[in-house]
């Protein structure tokens, strides 16, 4: 359909981007590729610089995508196959099977307290365990519960089947099988977002090896009200309160020696807000943040930076860490950096230590980019049709990306650029809907 | 409405799963709103706002003939329009639901007061109860919109934007002070990374908006008064003293910013060898840049501190124009020495870190030092300085000759801007930009409806940054345009006609310029222009207005039930 068009990617900037067009009265099919929307945002306590809460604020953006008469939702779904050409693209969609029927599915969760396998849940960074069916978290959009085959009893031993017996909807359905989807659009935007990039590969910070290393992304989840601790903020050791924290920055980015060359832009930041959030919580416990350059360039957030050193008493250290060690016993740890001060080495005691690590483009775009001809950079975000004047158009015309794929950047940046993004693709309905 | 008909109003709290659950005993509010005057129904849910808990009030309004909602549960700023939104489907005016924060206002506050903490929630749902009953439908006007759009600023920002709404389908004015397009970029030399003269990359967009026939380009003209609202303004320009009138539906401020001039800071002003990183371009794009032997690049001047008139946020954009200037000096005269005096380098992301890492490959020197101790410069002699800074890297006093200084200043507000804000009644922030209506997820809009912002008029931005928010300003004010028509407020003011005596103390007040006076001296609202704060009401001496959804009523009834009464 010439006014329709296609999102890829159901975080922050694919909803943005979605509401946009769908409240033009464009149709708009939104994939995801796991059980629900929301992304990445949706995983993060508070935001910076507001501290606004994350998942308070998403939420009815969420909601209105799944009410809105004009976006069709497809989650647990992925795009396999683009032919044609701008303005007139076929777009081939696999929605996996969840086994369960999601018209029917109340989101009453009967099943996922009766089901008596437990695994991590990956939406809690595996801090936490989910079941083998389940819904990533409370507020998720739909609200409807998805079986793991690779973990469910039926499916690995034939047995069990205790989810269909309790559901009191009848939706659960083992014989689902994966389903194509054929949609014809006029444009494609691309918004998949970021990974992180796993730090044990880093040897000299013991992520890993060392219990109470943990990175940012496991920070979010363990002070979030919702996460696995219910947003207390213990040792994964021994479930105690850390009285010194260290955030270690540029884990795997800024990096010369063959990790990530590229600096990730928002982990100064979000470590201030961090840093911020264990105040909050726990006043007595000391905070450092050990950083290269404190990159502070949004908006509001070098006075955040400012308001986290005066009225949080957060203490900035620049140096970037050489190794951490751990005392066996205790399991407490050393952070061994220079002191440019004094010219010296040092060593700084901690109870946890937070590794900001590099953010990375989804290893999911080598996929896309062979599917749409959209083309990656050297690190796989995908690249803008001029890096200057097209930020958001690709090399593909009728294909847009927005958001962290097309490189890094902050939430409210994710946002604006995924309303351009939506402007370019409502100029292609618009182009379209002339020639016809 | 008839006023024998007994209201039945339904109250739905919500656990919102361990927010308010934790703290409050939910089912024993739930028990106690069943108790309340005029509730029929009650029920708790672990999240009213999930599609379950809506579907459940839906079914719940039907089956028992619900005239009016209640989610006791969290705040309204995010949560009202989905359970507005819920009544509507359900066959309910909106306005028959109210809520109440149980969360914000109590669970929240109270964590460890769990009995208290239930008390007040109790006392809440029924203040709410209490207002819900007297609740009335309301409507809101639909207005038609003009598609046409008026983009304030000719630079890169405001070219974008109106190239996207031109191809969107919707005619553009540009109003642009100077008599050339452009605007900051005419001042730049090369653009980073694609290494073309900005004057070219200008002229691409310069071409775009003359060869496209739905944009009117009005240059040396400035916006002299704005009237009317989302849909239809009435705008006013100034064209070199020439008045002329226009019509548009939408307004989008590209007003860009200003560069800091950092009077007395570092010698600026004593000597021509010490100028800014703006003027360095403009010698650049001239060519007139003669061989220095030792530049010294100063950054964060005048920013990220908020002494001596300087400005305590970063500009984002001064390290990466810093670092080009430096490498484009070196390759230009390879003998000539740069060093740039920094705190924190900004170049963020991807292509300015790549960036800055070739710059200290073509051994530009960077030296660190620290706010608390700014590197100082003596002159010499005419064009000869000494610049004497504490390297705080290896921890030691450096002594740089140059005969050439460049100070790294920050963008700043504009005065236009200053004046356009107060026309349009739209706000500016405490670093002086414009101040959108939310600063993670409405980042070019403004609480006011149908004015849109973008590029350095809303925060220091890069060139593509500014071209992205443009487009973003594009979508976000082609939305009301596609629709051709908006709903306005409800919530506005009623003038009682009779009670009235024309004092004017309203219409003094009234910061929307909502109130007039009709033909017979009597005060009448603007239903579009009201933005329903109350104001008018509360000042009346003769309490001849009253504000739709907040009568006296209403309000007087919920602090009632407050301090215990029903």
């Amino acid at each position: 359909m010439s006014n329709s068009v296609l999102i890829v990617g159901g975080g922050i900037a694919g909803i943005q981007a979605s509401l946009d067009l769908a409240n033009r009265g464009a149709k708009v099919y939104l994939v995801e590729k796991t059980p629900s929307i929301g992304g990445r945002m949706a995983q993060l306590d508070k935001t910076f610089p507001t501290l606004d809460c994350s998942i308070c604020i998403l939420a009815p953006k969420m909601i209105e995508c799944f009410r809105h008469p004009n976006i069709s939702m497809l989650t647990y779904s992925e795009v396999k196959e683009v032919s044609g050409k701008e303005g007139h693209f076929v777009v081939k969609v696999l929605q996996k099977p969840r086994y369960v029927t999601a018209d029917k599915c109340t989101g009453c969760s009967t099943c996922m307290e009766k089901c008596p396998v437990k695994t991590p849940n990956e939406f809690d960074m595996g801090l936490g365990n989910r079941k083998a069916i389940y819904m990533p978290f409370k507020q998720a959009v739909p609200l409807v519960a998805t079986i793991d085959p690779g973990n469910c009893l039926y499916f690995t031993k034939g047995v069990c089947k205790v989810c269909q017996k309790v559901c009191p909807s009848n939706a659960v359905d083992f014989e689902q099988k994966p389903k194509e989807v054929k949609l014809n659009v006029s444009s494609i935007i691309l918004a998949t977002g970021f990974d992180t990039f796993n730090p044990s590969v880093m040897k000299e910070y013991g992520y890993g090896r060392f219990k109470n290393v943990i990175h940012s992304m496991e920070f979010e989840r363990l002070i979030c009200a919702s996460g696995p601790t219910e947003g207390h903020l213990v040792r994964p050791s021994d479930h105690k309160e850390p009285k010194n924290i260290v955030f270690v920055q540029c884990v795997g980015s800024r990096s010369q020696r063959g990790e990530f060359p590229y600096c990730s832009s928002v982990c100064c930041v979000y470590a201030t807000k961090e840093s911020i959030l264990v105040k909050d919580h726990m006043p007595n416990t000391e905070v450092y943040i050990m950083y290269i350059d404190m990159r502070a360039v949004g908006k509001g957030f070098q006075e955040f930076v400012d308001k986290a050193k005066k009225e949080y008493n957060v203490n900035y250290i620049k140096a970037h860490p050489g190794g951490i060690s751990e005392d066996p016993k205790t399991q407490n740890l050393q952070v061994y950096y220079e002191d440019i001060k004094a010219c010296e080495m040092r060593k700084l005691d901690a109870d946890m230590v937070v590794l900001c690590p590099a953010l990375i483009p989804k290893e999911d775009n080598k996929k896309l980019a062979e599917a749409t001809g959209a083309e990656l950079d050297e690190y796989g975000f995908f690249r803008p049709k001029n890096p200057l004047t097209a930020p958001v158009d690709t090399n593909v015309p009728g294909i847009y990306i927005c958001g962290y794929c097309q490189s890094p950047k902050d939430i409210p940046e994710s946002v604006a650029q995924a309303s351009g993004a939506a402007a370019r693709a409502a100029e292609t309905i618009a182009e379209v809907s002339e020639e016809a | 409405m008839s006023k024998e008909k007994q209201p039945k109003i339904g109250v739905f709290v919500c656990h919102c799963g361990v927010n308010i659950g934790a703290v409050v005993n939910v089912p024993e509010v739930v028990e106690y709103a069943k108790t309340l005057p005029n509730v029929a129904y009650a029920e708790g849910n672990l999240y009213t706002c999930s599609s379950e808990g809506l579907s459940k009030m839906k079914e719940a309004i039907k089956k028992y003939g619900l005239t009016q909602v209640v989610v006791a549960s969290c705040t309204p700023r995010t949560h009202e329009p989905l359970f507005r939104g819920a009544c509507e489907e359900a066959g309910l005016n909106k306005y028959l639901f109210h809520m109440a924060n149980i969360r914000e206002h109590c669970s929240w506050v109270h964590p460890k007061e769990q009995e208290k903490a239930t008390q007040k929630a109790k006392e809440i749902v029924r203040m709410a109860a209490a207002k819900a009953a007297l609740l009335e439908p309301q409507t809101e006007p639909e207005i038609d919109v003009l598609p046409s759009a008026l983009v304030i600023g000719g630079g890169i920002s405001g070219m974008s934007a109106a190239i996207s709404l031109a191809h969107q389908g919707f005619s553009v004015h540009i109003v642009e002070k100077k008599d050339v397009l452009g605007g900051k970029l005419n001042e730049l030399h090369k653009l980073y990374p694609v290494n073309k003269q900005s004057s070219e990359v200008v002229e691409e967009f310069i071409q775009a908006v003359k060869s496209n026939p739905k944009i009117t380009l009005h240059t040396s003209s400035t916006v002299k008064n704005v009237d009317g609202f989302i849909g239809n303004f009435k705008v006013t320009l100034d064209q070199n003293g020439k008045e002329k009138a226009i019509d548009v539906g939408t307004v989008i401020l590209a007003t860009g910013a200003e560069v800091l001039e950092p009077n007395g800071k570092y010698c600026y002003g004593e000597d021509p060898n010490v100028i800014t990183q703006f003027e360095l371009e403009r010698v650049m794009k001239e060519g007139k840049l003669k061989k220095p032997k030792n530049v010294v690049m100063i950054q964060c001047v005048g920013a990220r501190e908020d002494k001596e008139g300087g400005r305590n946020y970063c500009s984002r954009i001064c390290c990466a124009m810093a670092v080009k200037n430096a490498l484009e000096i070196r390759e230009l005269y390879p003998d000539s020495e740069v060093t740039v005096l920094y705190r924190d380098m900004q170049t963020y992301g991807k292509d300015f870190e790549e960036y800055y890492q070739k710059a200290r490959e073509q051994f530009v020197q960077f030296i660190r030092f620290d706010a608390e101790n700014p590197p100082e410069v003596i002159i010499k002699s005419k064009g000869e300085y000494s610049v004497r800074v504490e390297d705080i890297l290896i921890n030691d006093t450096v002594d740089l000759d140059a005969d050439l200084i460049v100070l790294s200043t920050p963008l700043v507000q504009t005065e236009e801007a200053k004046e356009l804000s107060k026309m349009l009644k739209v706000p500016l922030g405490a670093d002086g930009f414009f101040l959108e209506a939310h600063v993670k997820l409405r980042p070019v809009d403004f609480a006011t409806e149908g004015i849109f912002v973008c590029g350095t008029a809303h925060s220091p931005k890069t060139i593509s940054e500014s071209i992205a928010q443009a487009y973003a300003a594009a979508s976000r004010a082609g939305i009301p345009m596609a629709l051709k028509r908006v709903r306005t407020e409800a919530i506005t003011s009623i003038i009682d006609e009779d009670l009235c005596t024309g004092c004017g103390t309203c219409i003094k007040l009234c910061p929307y310029s909502a109130i007039r006076k009709n033909e017979r001296g009597i005060a009448t609202v603007n239903d579009v222009l009201c933005k329903g704060c109350g104001v008018c009401a509360a000042s009346c001496p003769e309490k001849a207005i009253t504000m739709r959804h907040f009568s006296d009523k209403q309000v007087l009834a919920e602090a009632t039930a407050a301090l215990g009464g029903a």
